[in-house]
């Protein structure tokens, strides 16, 4: 076989088929990057239990219809006694309406976990584009951005959510998008100060020099080193959103039609459960809550350190570098 | 005592996860009095590691074998009390890139003057301020400079107000870990200038780290050439620049070109490959692979260091006796 | 040596410094570079050589004075840009920041290509992959397939360096602009890197425009040289006459403290560099020069003008040797304020 064909390192490393073309290079690079980066994920221990967890909740979202009917959401089929403790039948009791809130939890988990999830969407989505540019541009437009941003940074969230959920009406969606609107300054300032930082690297200059225009540079270069952040900033930023979803539909602005744990907890506030003691209505849904959000911050802490360029030096960077007179 | 520094049989391994990585193998290293001594090598060698022991300043995870026999009491050894005094007081260094060891929101005088208070905590203000002044004229700075942050001073004057700061205890040895490779060659002369003239006037030992042959050949008496954590030639220092005998030694020495040299012109002169990783070293001798005159036994055995003279050393098989 | 390819004239570059002040870090250049030709651009940092090299690739744009690619003045529309930077290319100091940590060794060679369509254009009908792979052996990686997946924290400083010069001859240029190509590598292996800018030179036929602060690189590769200070170019030629007869005291100075000259008695100059925003009147030089301190141009009568007159800019001249030196041009047989000795 010539070494064409199958050049095998003199470290050991694989070589490469001189016959892959570039695409399968590019699909190959990215499983390796993905399988290194899983390996080093793994090892952290609080990432992992974090993982299973959200695994865990994803599941039970997921599999809602098959856990518990969806018949015992209607109040009109409802068959239990009046927030009745916990029983065999009921395991975790009923509601005020004589709902199992055990499948109210289930159910529930569906919907805040989706509003989360879409709220982050729409505040990732805002923030990466208007932190890119405005870190990007040094002309009128990056300031403008950036003043914008700071002005919706400053605007207290809880008012505001108020303000926009009354006059856009009571649905998931408009909660979604009350949410993102109102989360995406402080993403948008994490990606404007590491691409400001990443725009005076060398290889961001290189492109310039082989012909690469401004988006060619912001798409190829900026974008890859930023995600690791903005990977690490999702995760934080959907725990946020699950508790801003809860916080607004506790307050009674959430979609009247669906259940959330945060429209749960609303429910037991108005029926007084806290003072008859019907722990059972109170407590689960307030406990996944902050499960969820601690999981989601758990992965997040992970990722940040897994995406950690400094873990990319390895052992050069002990040694002091290939290359210069000094180091070791 | 004359003696200043003597290292015997010195080696350090860094613990890793992966396993032992060998920085440094049993290094023998004599300085004395009014001597400046040049360690020269490449990234890996290991002769910023190896001097990195003298303050006992080597990361914890390393584990150290040997002697460093600072006159005479080994600083491996020696309690804390000890070392706290021989920092600064006994040994200083100049570390490596001047431009991150100084604290940007402190004025330069403070930071000289932080040390002399360290080792004498009730010394009155006004003595501190003299000495601060002393010191930066004796760098060639004027002593209004004290006042400077180190964002005003230019790359230079920061190398020198590092030296200053090394001398701010009156040590007996000064290391200097690459002081002039980040700074331009008139900057670089001038700071050289001014650390050869330190020695003489104040007696101090010089220890100089380089990968930079040609200055160390200019300024040190003698030389230490390191290669893969081990000393592979010694000797006075125009010898090794000019005639060396270990085949490392002399590209080392033929990569900086002498300016009208016409053997030189249109042939620069290198070495395949690149220096070793510490971890996965070669066998046997570690530049066999990139030596142009190694043959099969080389890499059979570790070569000891032989004498050729007096005061020559060399580590390799394939150098003839005169 | 064929003709002239890429030509700055009488280029001045400015910045604006924190508080206004204008910092002229190019003061009137005249430089140019053919293919098949090795020029080094030398000079401390502050001389504004590095500035020369971004000017010329057009990622700076001049005050006044033009640059001139193949005769015809520089536009800097995108697209004129473009078609410049496919035939004029450059390999930027400090390889190891120069490579996206994120981008394997292919994708960082093959970029500039997909940029251009190289592949597509390409008289012999190579893919992309056979492409990238004949740039990295050309730039002496061998064998190329064993370093495409590799990323650039895997490997030494010299190969870094090398798929650096090999992104750059991906897009076949005719002219090469490498800054302080070794200045950052281990001592024993800058031989190689500048031996392969040797070949590239003899093989490919390449100019190379090489900007650095070390005299010894210079006179191991380089066939024409410029001395730079404050912004302008000193003293230009030959290397073997400049660097064995240098004119002008600045040469002199810098060439006396290069350690490994021990005949020559070191001139250290005092101070540093003046800022670029207070360029000294007359010549630029007279604060720190030599021969006004020991008198020696005051004995020759030429005091007066060193401090009074500013001199010119030199010509471009590929053959002779030119100094800005109101003294050297005393001293020389031919009198114009720039002195030539030819």
């Amino acid at each position: 076989m010539s070494a064409a064909q199958n050049p095998a390192a003199h470290d050991g490393s694989p070589g490469v088929p001189a016959t892959l073309s570039a695409r399968q290079l590019a699909r190959r690079r990215r499983r390796d990057s993905f399988l290194r980066g899983w390996r080093l994920f793994r090892r952290n221990r609080s990432g992992m239990l974090g993982l299973v967890v959200l695994a865990l909740f994803a599941l039970v979202a997921l599999a809602a219809p098959l856990l518990a009917s969806a018949e015992g959401l209607e109040v009109t089929k409802a068959t239990g006694g009046v927030l009745e403790p916990p029983s065999s039948e009921y395991w975790l009791g009923t509601d005020d309406q004589g709902r199992s809130v055990l499948t109210l939890l289930i159910w529930g988990a569906r919907i805040s976990l989706f509003v989360g999830l879409a709220a982050t969407v729409i505040s990732m989505v805002i923030g990466t584009l208007v932190g890119l540019v405005s870190g990007f541009s040094s002309g009128w437009a990056g300031a403008v951005l950036f003043r914008l941003t700071e002005w919706f940074l400053v605007i207290p969230f809880l008012p505001l959510a108020i303000v926009l959920a009354t006059v856009l009406g009571r649905s998931l969606f408009n909660i979604a998008l009350v949410i993102g609107v109102t989360s995406w300054p402080s993403t948008a300032l994490l990606i404007r100060s590491q691409t400001l930082s990443i725009k005076e690297r060398a290889y961001i200059e290189r492109a310039r020099v082989l012909g690469a225009g401004r988006w060619h540079q912001i798409r190829k270069h900026v974008l890859p080193n930023v995600m690791p952040m903005v990977f690490a900033n999702t995760t934080l930023t959907v725990a946020i959103a699950i508790l801003a979803e809860t916080t607004l539909s506790f307050l009674g602005l959430g979609d009247p039609t669906r259940v959330s744990w945060g429209s749960m907890l609303e429910d037991a506030f108005q029926v007084g459960a806290i003072t008859t003691g019907a722990w059972w209505f109170i407590v689960p849904p307030g406990v996944c809550v902050v499960l969820v959000v601690l999981a989601f911050t758990l992965v997040g802490q992970a990722l940040e350190e897994v995406l950690n360029p400094r873990l990319k030096g390895g052992r050069a960077m002990m040694i002091g570098g290939g290359g210069g007179g000094g180091g070791t | 005592m004359n003696e200043l520094l003597r290292m015997r049989d010195v080696s350090l391994t860094y613990r890793t996860e992966e396993g032992d990585v060998p920085a440094v193998r049993n290094v023998d290293l004599d300085l004395d009095r009014g001597e400046i001594l040049g360690l020269a090598g490449e990234s890996g060698c290991g002769k910023s590691t190896l001097a990195s022991t003298i303050l006992r300043l080597q990361p914890p995870s390393a584990r150290v074998t040997g002697e460093v026999l600072f006159e005479g009491h080994d600083v491996l050894t020696m309690s804390w009390g000890d070392l706290r005094a021989l920092r600064w007081a006994g040994a200083s260094m100049v570390f490596q890139g001047a431009l991150h060891s100084l604290n940007p929101v402190r004025r330069v005088g403070d930071q000289i003057a932080e040390p002399i208070h360290l080792h004498d905590p009730d010394i009155e203000d006004k003595k501190v301020e003299a000495r601060v002044g002393e010191l930066l004229e004796q760098v060639g700075l004027p002593a209004a400079r004290a006042r400077a942050y180190p964002h005003q001073l230019s790359g230079g004057q920061k190398q020198r107000i590092m030296i200053a700061m090394a001398l701010a205890c009156r040590p007996r040895l000064i290391v200097a870990d690459e002081p002039t490779t980040a700074l331009d060659v008139m900057v670089q002369a001038q700071v050289l200038h001014v650390l050869s003239g330190l020695v003489h006037e104040l007696g101090v030992g010089m220890l100089m780290i380089s990968h930079d042959l040609s200055v160390l050949a200019d300024l040190c008496d003698r030389i230490v050439v390191m290669y893969g954590g081990r000393v592979v030639e010694q000797g006075p220092s125009k010898l090794v620049f000019g005639e060396a005998l270990h085949p490392y030694a002399a590209a080392l020495s033929a990569a900086f070109p002498r300016v009208g040299d016409p053997a030189a012109r249109f042939a620069p002169s290198g070495l395949p490959g690149d220096p070793p990783d510490p971890a996965a070293l070669p066998p046997g001798c570690s530049f066999a692979p990139r030596c142009p005159k190694s043959i099969e036994e080389c890499s059979s055995a570790v070569p000891e260091l032989r004498s050729f003279g007096a005061d020559r050393q060399a580590a390799c098989i394939r150098v003839e006796q005169p | 040596m064929t003709g002239r390819l890429l030509e700055a004239r009488k280029v001045s570059v400015e910045f604006v410094a924190r508080g206004g002040q204008v910092a002229r870090a190019l003061d009137g250049v005249d430089l140019e570079v053919g293919a098949g030709e090795i020029v080094a651009l030398v000079g401390e940092s502050g001389s504004g050589k590095t500035t020369v090299a971004r000017t010329m690739l057009g990622l700076e744009r001049p005050a006044s004075g033009e640059v001139v690619f193949e005769g015809k003045p520089l536009s800097y529309s995108l697209r004129r840009l473009r078609e410049l930077r496919r035939r004029v290319q450059m390999v930027l100091q400090d390889p190891a920041g120069a490579l996206n940590p994120r981008q394997t060794v292919y994708e960082s060679v093959a970029e500039g290509m997909r940029l251009h369509g190289i592949a597509a254009k390409d008289p012999e009908k190579r893919n992309e992959t056979q492409l990238v792979a004949a740039a990295m052996a050309s730039a002496g990686l061998r064998p190329p397939e064993r370093l495409f997946l590799r990323y650039p924290h895997e490997l030494s400083g010299g190969q870094r360096q090398r798929v650096l010069i090999a992104g750059a001859l991906a897009l076949g240029p005719e002219l090469l602009i490498a800054d302080e190509p070794v200045s950052s590598l281990d001592a024993s292996i800058r031989g190689e890197i500048l031996a392969l800018l040797l070949k590239l030179r003899d093989e490919l036929g390449l100019g190379v425009l090489v900007v650095t602060h070390d005299l010894g690189l210079a006179w191991n590769i380089a066939d024409r040289i410029a001395v730079m200070y404050l912004g302008r170019v000193v003293e230009a030629g030959p290397t073997e006459e400049v660097l064995q007869a240098p004119q002008h005291p600045y040469t002199q100075a810098l060439l006396s403290v290069v350690p490994e000259i021990e005949q020559v008695r070191p001139v250290v100059l005092t101070g540093e560099i003046p800022d670029p925003s207070r360029i000294p009147g007359g010549c630029r030089f007279h604060p720190r020069c030599p021969a006004v301190a020991d008198g020696s141009a005051a004995a020759d009568g030429v005091e007066e003008a060193c401090r009074n007159q500013p001199l010119e800019i030199l010509p471009p001249d590929p053959h002779g040797h030119h100094v800005a030196c109101h003294l050297a041009a005393l001293r020389s047989s031919t009198g114009p304020r720039t002195g030539s000795i030819v």
